[in-house]
């Protein structure tokens, strides 16, 4: 029998970005604010210090931040007539399991998505017509414009310490920065950080082809900086280890060492660490939430935590999981094309050229996120005509190097032996020679993919898992090759020694190589109950003091990384939840 | 080379953190340790110790026939050349043995509750098998295969049968029976790689030998001078290990 405790006004579950944004606003707001997170406390002087920070083996192959599947994890298929299997360990993408999440081992990218997302299905329509849109494509409106989000996008960026080059101020476009993006009210915090060599040859040849290059924003301080919150932050070191680690400069914008310490220091504030929620409770009118049940995995007990308000704040598909198996809204059917829940989960396609070029240098050792080049004419840009290529959404072209550590990248020429004296000399010879393209695709939403229960399997806690069905379509094939056939013909014209082409994939997706940790949907916001889980504020439609805040909310995925978005959504929903409290109810 | 930092050893744990750290290093020190940094520094042991003691590390979890297929395997996957030493002189053997035996190869981290099912290769790897069991079986059915076809072990055969075995597995065209070569030697492969190319502190990479071969510099690396330094120049790499800065 769970042991009740004491109600809270507010119960979190999952700390990283969005839980510790949350936890922050709702505790400075005067509410009593209790987070449950599963995984442990980790910081900064004691985790992600050097030298053992440095390890490739412990971080990148064994996931010593992620998720560990062996207690949870969720079964796949391609489309709902395969049977689903579990997951058996982590590959296509990798939640964090410490505090801070995800927001700990990210490396950084941060975008404003514009309306071109937030209002999809309208642009789309108004431009090209209904019948542009594929009848089993179900994106929609989100419910939100990007000049409600500009605030907050700002926020977030000063919160994170984004660096980069403005491209639009107040509708003035900026020399340097991305002339596609929608307008914004000022720039970055913080200038860019110093390209390497591969960023700057992608730049150039890019310009050269009458493209709009420009250095990539993300959360690596160029420079050290205190942020609006008095969180501080070293400058970037350019170390080469920074997706899949902990930042031992705090240079890398994370919330274990901005939010999370700060609402920790709040006395309305109290964190739970290895607690893990099994459940979301409901009142007898299923309009409401009550708390949360938990186990203490440390020794098994289990607790309720009664709660005003309820906010999931777990990764993605851990949001989506604990609705379904808590009965919270409709899950959805892909026959009936009823329910909600589980609708429209998205994911990212990519494509990549390897270049070869004798006698060059990249030092592929030195990088962070943000010293990568990018360009966005086949993505936010709206004068890029899609009717004579046939696909909704767009793709994002780069280059530079982003932690390519030696178990993982060692490029060779194609026809090179896997082993041997001869793999040898040619891994010796083009390690530091090679330099890579790629781009990163949306993938819009599609009635047959979504997530569900499975009806087999079962994680540690002896609940159903989750089941993810999802597929690239026609749309994602159609753009891919734009995308390979746009990236062969750039590096074609850097005339490398070695051209390993693109390939747009036409195979199913997998689990197994690692992907992007950009999974979305399943549980979306929108402006009606009958296509979206939640309203424009994130508040369940079902039960008004539940709020489910992350990606998850995504009504399709763009080719850009989610984290811009999400941290936006997050102070976006604390100012909601504020008035909230003082008038519960629907806010909409 | 002269812009690399000669003493190698000088530049620590502490020095990076003057440099680089902005958060508060001793926050969470308690009453009697003096810092962190301080606290986590191991026995008086010389840095150099644990690479250079390495050619007699002994098996922990291989067996004899194992252990003479594992030391065959790297030696003909790594030879000796004028770029490296042979894989047993590189201590791959024994990463592939420690990581067998350590959490890793038990299966650590691998969801291992059944029903069992082969799925699609996009479901990846669906075995009833932990890493350690993997390999364990996967040795026997090359074996196996080896002295049905050449009358001998994998560990006898001359370098142009081991050879014609390794391209069998690899692409999946020799069978192993019920256990699905590809993913037997996937995982192989990719042992061998980490033994190759993993910090040294795991029994492999000796004497940093996989990272001198490419020039990588290891886990110290405080570049933002350096990025605008070397651009399109070689960087002069001796490379440091944790255990360097430990």
């Amino acid at each position: 029998m769970a042991t009740r405790l004491k109600e809270v006004d507010v119960v979190i579950v999952g700390l990283g970005w969005t839980g510790g944004i949350l936890a922050k606003e709702l505790s400075e707001a005067g509410l009593k604010v209790v987070a449950i997170e599963r995984g442990d406390m980790r910081t900064t002087a004691k985790d992600y210090s050097v030298p053992n920070v440095r390890d490739e083996l412990r971080y990148v192959v064994r996931h010593d931040l992620m998720m560990n599947t062996a207690r949870d994890t969720i079964t796949v298929r391609n489309s709902p007539s395969q049977l689903a299997l579990p997951m058996r360990r982590l590959g296509s993408f990798l939640p964090g399991d410490v505090v801070g999440g995800s927001g700990v081992h990210w490396s950084g990218h941060t975008w404003r998505w514009t309306d071109m997302e937030l209002r999809v299905r309208s642009m789309y329509e108004e431009r090209y017509g209904k019948k542009f849109i594929p009848a089993d494509m179900t994106i929609q409106d989100w419910g939100i414009t990007y000049e409600e989000l500009e605030p907050y996008y700002d926020r977030f960026e000063r919160t994170a310490a984004i660096s980069g080059k403005a491209g639009n101020i107040r509708g003035e476009i900026q020399p340097g920065g991305n002339p596609f993006e929608a307008p914004r009210a000022r720039d970055y915090p913080l200038p860019p950080l110093t390209p390497i060599l591969a960023s700057e040859m992608f730049t150039a040849a890019a310009r050269d082809a009458g493209y709009h290059p420009f250095p990539r924003p993300s959360a690596n301080a160029s420079r050290a900086y205190t942020n609006p919150d008095g969180s501080k932050f070293g400058a970037c070191q350019y170390c080469g280890y920074c997706q899949r680690f902990g930042c031992e400069a705090n240079a890398k914008g994370s919330p274990h060492m901005t939010v999370i310490p700060i609402a920790m220091a709040n006395p309305n504030f109290e964190l739970r660490t290895h607690a893990w929620v099994t459940r979301v409770n409901k009142d007898s009118s299923g309009k409401k939430v009550t708390g949360v049940t938990y186990t203490n995995v440390l020794n098994g007990e289990e607790f309720e935590q009664p709660a005003g308000v309820v906010l999931l704040c777990a990764y993605v598909t851990n949001n989506v999981h604990l609705m379904l198996t808590s009965g919270i809204g409709k899950p959805y059917d892909p026959v009936s094309q009823t329910g909600v829940i589980g609708r429209n989960y998205c994911y990212q396609t990519g494509a990549t050229a390897t270049l070869f070029f004798e006698g060059r240098h990249f030092n592929p050792f030195m990088n962070a996120g943000g010293s990568n080049a990018s360009m966005d004419d086949f993505n936010t840009n709206w004068a890029f005509d899609r009717a004579p290529h046939g696909f909704v959404g767009g793709y994002v072209v780069g280059a530079g190097f982003n932690t390519v550590l030696p178990i993982g990248y060692r490029p060779v020429p194609a026809g090179t032996p896997q082993w041997g004296k001869a793999w040898k000399a040619a891994t010796a010879k083009w390690y530091q020679t090679a330099m890579q393209i790629s781009a990163s695709g949306s993938v819009m939403a599609n009635r047959y993919n979504y997530l569900d229960l499975d009806p087999t399997y079962k994680n540690a806690f002896g609940l159903p898992m989750m089941r993810m069905t999802f597929d690239y379509k026609e749309n994602e094939h159609v753009m891919g090759k734009h995308s390979a056939d746009f990236i062969n013909k750039t590096a074609r014209a850097m005339n490398p020694t070695h051209l390993t082409e693109a390939t747009a994939r036409t195979d199913p997706w997998t689990v197994v190589p690692y992907q992007s940790t950009h999974n979305t949907g399943g549980a979306v916001m929108g402006t009606r109950p009958r296509d979206s889980a939640l309203n424009k504020y994130l508040q369940s439609w079902d039960c008004h003091n539940l709020f489910v805040v992350g990606a998850n909310a995504f009504p399709h995925n763009s080719a850009y990384n989610p984290t811009g978005p999400v941290g936006a959504l997050a102070y976006w929903t604390a100012d909601a939840i504020k008035r909230y409290v003082k008038k519960p109810g629907s806010l909409v | 080379m002269t812009d690399q930092p000669k003493k190698k050893h000088a530049v620590g744990r502490r020095d990076f953190l003057k440099k680089a750290v902005a958060g508060g290093v001793a926050a969470t020190t308690t009453a009697v340790s003096p810092s962190p940094a301080e606290a986590q520094q191991p026995a008086p042991a010389p840095t150099a110790a644990p690479a250079a003691a390495a050619p007699t590390a002994a098996y922990e979890f291989l067996n004899l026939e194992e252990q003479a297929f594992v030391e065959a395997l790297v030696d003909h996957m790594i030879p000796a050349d004028d770029l490296t030493p042979k894989g047993t002189d590189i201590g791959i053997h024994i990463y592939i043995d420690r990581a067998l035996s350590g959490a890793w190869g038990k299966g650590d981290r691998l969801y291992m509750q059944g029903p069992w099912s082969v799925g699609q290769p996009s479901q990846g790897y669906q075995l009833p098998l932990t890493p350690a069991q993997l390999y364990r079986a996967g040795i026997a059915a090359t074996n196996a295969h080896c002295l049905t076809t050449y009358r001998k072990t994998f560990d006898k055969l001359d370098p142009a049968q081991r050879e014609e075995v390794l391209i069998g597995l690899s692409s999946g065209k020799l069978s192993l029976g019920a256990l699905p070569s590809r993913t037997f030697f996937t995982t192989v492969y990719q042992t061998v790689m980490e033994g190759m190319f993993a910090d040294p502190i795991y029994g492999g990479n000796r004497n940093k030998a996989g990272w001198k071969l490419i020039g990588f510099p290891g886990a110290l690396a405080v570049n933002r001078e350096n990025v605008e330094k070397f651009r399109d120049k070689p960087f002069p790499s001796n490379p440091i290990g944790i255990a360097d800065m430990s």
